[in-house]
């Protein structure tokens, strides 16, 4: 539905040309939702302003709907742009406009009657919740209320994709969700394709079908949502991964932490369960085959699409020999795991 | 006070208000639109041109450096052309509207820099003409900036006026001259000024109201 072929741009300053975005090539199938991760300055905002041509590539095509946006006149591609819905981080309504101008402002621009916009933007109200908000002003509405009325504007001129550039970085956890929801609602319901950039893993998990990872203007990788949190193949996915499992340890833990190992100090490790090793009784093994003591200090596994992915937090004790042959074992295994630190012995009861 | 003293007063001021109003309509007939001009040719805007910005604001400029009572003189020979005299209230309005273009140019485009950035975008997402963009983004948005510097021409031009009014053009400017400078009679000064005043904190009150009911923000 949506086709990025060898996308580059380029920005052209007085110190030469800053390369934004690197011959990317990606495709959203019809009705799945393609997420962009990356660090703020890999070019997700350019890459996703590409899409509808707010920003020209350099080089390359886009192609929205067996159509190329960038071989288009201006009037075409006004015509295009119409049936691209984009949803914004700082939501960008009209403060003069109600709720009901606002999302009614896309029709108004293809002048449609008054009497077919009244018909369409009804049900649009119904779908984003704020059938009692209709005569409000975006200034009377909350961050979650204001996005729901861009969507809803979004979606007023039946697009077939929708954009989404940072929709929920503005909002709270919770609020974050309940849109997230609804994009997939929107999905479910219209059928439409959505490409969204984001920073957060989170946002990825919930939503998307598809993810790809862009760092410093290059498409690294890209993949089915739950086989890249299952098995993330370069550096930066990992680190985008793990990051997303990591949760901070408590303060009388972390405080004790010291990076040398001495006779008298436990081990911290953490252990990240993706892909195959999320499946092995590893805990077990350290138990029996090893014969170490283990005190559980943090955990966290998560299903996505059937993949248990998640991060195990342990403090480990036992002989010398036992814990080095232990460790030997994990590496060879070739599951992810860390030092954290070592604790000294009195931090961390072990029942004898 | 006589009949005809008080007669004089409220032609004279009725002369102002007409002069200021005048003015103000033709000022903005022009002001606006080349307010909107230079927003939308200036560097990194919906239609950038750079020269035509350029040469738009240095003619701006030039305008405004020019103090009204010498723009007033100095156009006698255009305002003839125009109204067929150089005297009296019609004539005044000539030079009025003239210095007040600018302003408002100015106001407006300052007011159009304020609309966020973002809402441009998302209409040119929704496949908005220019044209469309500018009616029904950037007036919507800016209105009630807009209006606020409305107001303050024609507060400035209610001062001009009485300018106008000591080389002939009427209004209460005119008599506060001849009759309070020139007789010395205080009581007739001090009467202009209350007028003045008066018709300020109108024009004043007027856009404070508008701009109220116009904000949504």
């Amino acid at each position: 539905m949506i086709t990025f072929s060898n996308i580059s741009k380029k920005y052209i300053t007085p110190h030469g040309s800053i390369p934004a975005l690197v011959d990317i090539n990606l495709s959203v199938p019809k009705g799945k939702i393609y997420g962009i991760i990356g660090k703020s300055g890999a070019g997700k905002s350019t890459l996703i302003r590409c899409a509808n041509l707010l920003e020209r590539p350099t080089s390359g095509n886009i192609i929205v709907d067996d159509e190329d946006l960038t071989t288009l006149p201006p009037t075409q591609l006004r015509q295009a742009r119409r049936k691209i819905g984009m949803i914004f981080q700082h939501f960008n309504l009209l403060s003069s406009c109600n709720v009901y101008d606002n999302i009614a402002l896309p029709l108004t621009l293809s002048k449609t009657t008054s009497t077919a916009i009244k018909k369409i933007i009804m049900p649009l109200l119904e779908l984003v919740g704020l059938t009692d908000k209709e005569h409000n002003f975006p200034a009377q509405l909350s961050g979650g209320q204001k996005q729901r009325v861009a969507i809803a504007r979004a979606l007023a001129s039946n697009p077939k994709v929708l954009l989404s550039d940072e929709a929920t970085s503005a909002l709270d956890p919770e609020t974050t969700e309940t849109i997230l929801q609804l994009l997939k609602n929107i999905r479910d319901t219209f059928n439409v394709t959505i490409l969204l950039i984001t920073h957060e893993m989170s946002v990825i998990k919930t939503c998307c079908d598809f993810v790809g990872i862009l760092h410093e203007g290059k498409l690294l990788e890209e993949n089915d949502v739950g086989e890249f949190f299952a098995y993330p193949k370069t550096a930066v996915a990992k680190n985008f991964v793990t990051a997303s499992f990591s949760t901070k340890l408590p303060l009388n833990i972390t405080q004790h932490l010291q990076n040398v190992s001495s006779a008298d100090t436990h081990p911290i490790m953490r252990f990240y369960f993706m892909g195959d090793a999320a499946t092995q009784p590893i805990i077990s093994q350290l138990i029996n085959q090893f014969r170490l003591r283990i005190n559980i200090l943090q955990g966290n596994i998560e299903y996505i699409k059937n993949h248990a992915v998640g991060t195990l937090v342990i403090a480990l004790s036992g002989n010398a020999n036992d814990l080095q042959n232990a460790l030997n074992y994990l590496t060879s295994l070739n599951i992810h795991t860390e030092i954290i630190g070592h604790v000294p012995n009195n931090v961390i009861a072990f029942s004898e | 006070m006589s009949q005809t003293t008080l007669l004089l007063l409220v032609s004279s001021s009725l002369q102002t208000i007409y002069m200021v109003a005048a003015a103000s309509v033709l000022a903005t007939m022009f002001g606006l639109p080349l307010g909107i001009a230079l927003y939308i040719t200036r560097r990194g805007n919906i239609l950038e041109k750079p020269r035509l910005y350029n040469f738009l604001a240095t003619l701006v400029n030039i305008t405004r450096s020019i103090p009204f009572v010498i723009l007033m003189i100095a156009i006698i020979p255009f305002t003839r052309l125009l109204v067929g005299t150089s005297i009296g209230t019609n004539a005044a309005i000539v030079p009025l509207s003239l210095c007040a273009i600018p302003f408002i140019a100015r106001v407006t485009e300052n007011a159009l820099s304020e609309v966020n950035k973002g809402l441009i975008e998302a209409a040119t997402a929704m496949g908005a003409t220019t044209l469309q963009i500018i009616y029904k983004v950037l007036i919507p948005e800016s209105l009630a900036s807009i209006i606020n510097g409305l107001t303050l021409t024609v507060i400035s031009l209610v001062g001009y006026s009485a300018m106008a009014g000591a080389v002939g053009g009427g209004g209460l400017g005119d008599v506060a001259i001849r009759y309070g400078y020139q007789r010395f009679d205080s009581v007739i000064m001090l009467i202009t000024i209350v007028i003045m005043i008066v018709l300020v904190q109108f024009f004043q009150f007027l856009g404070d109201w508008v701009v109220k009911r116009i904000s949504h923000r």
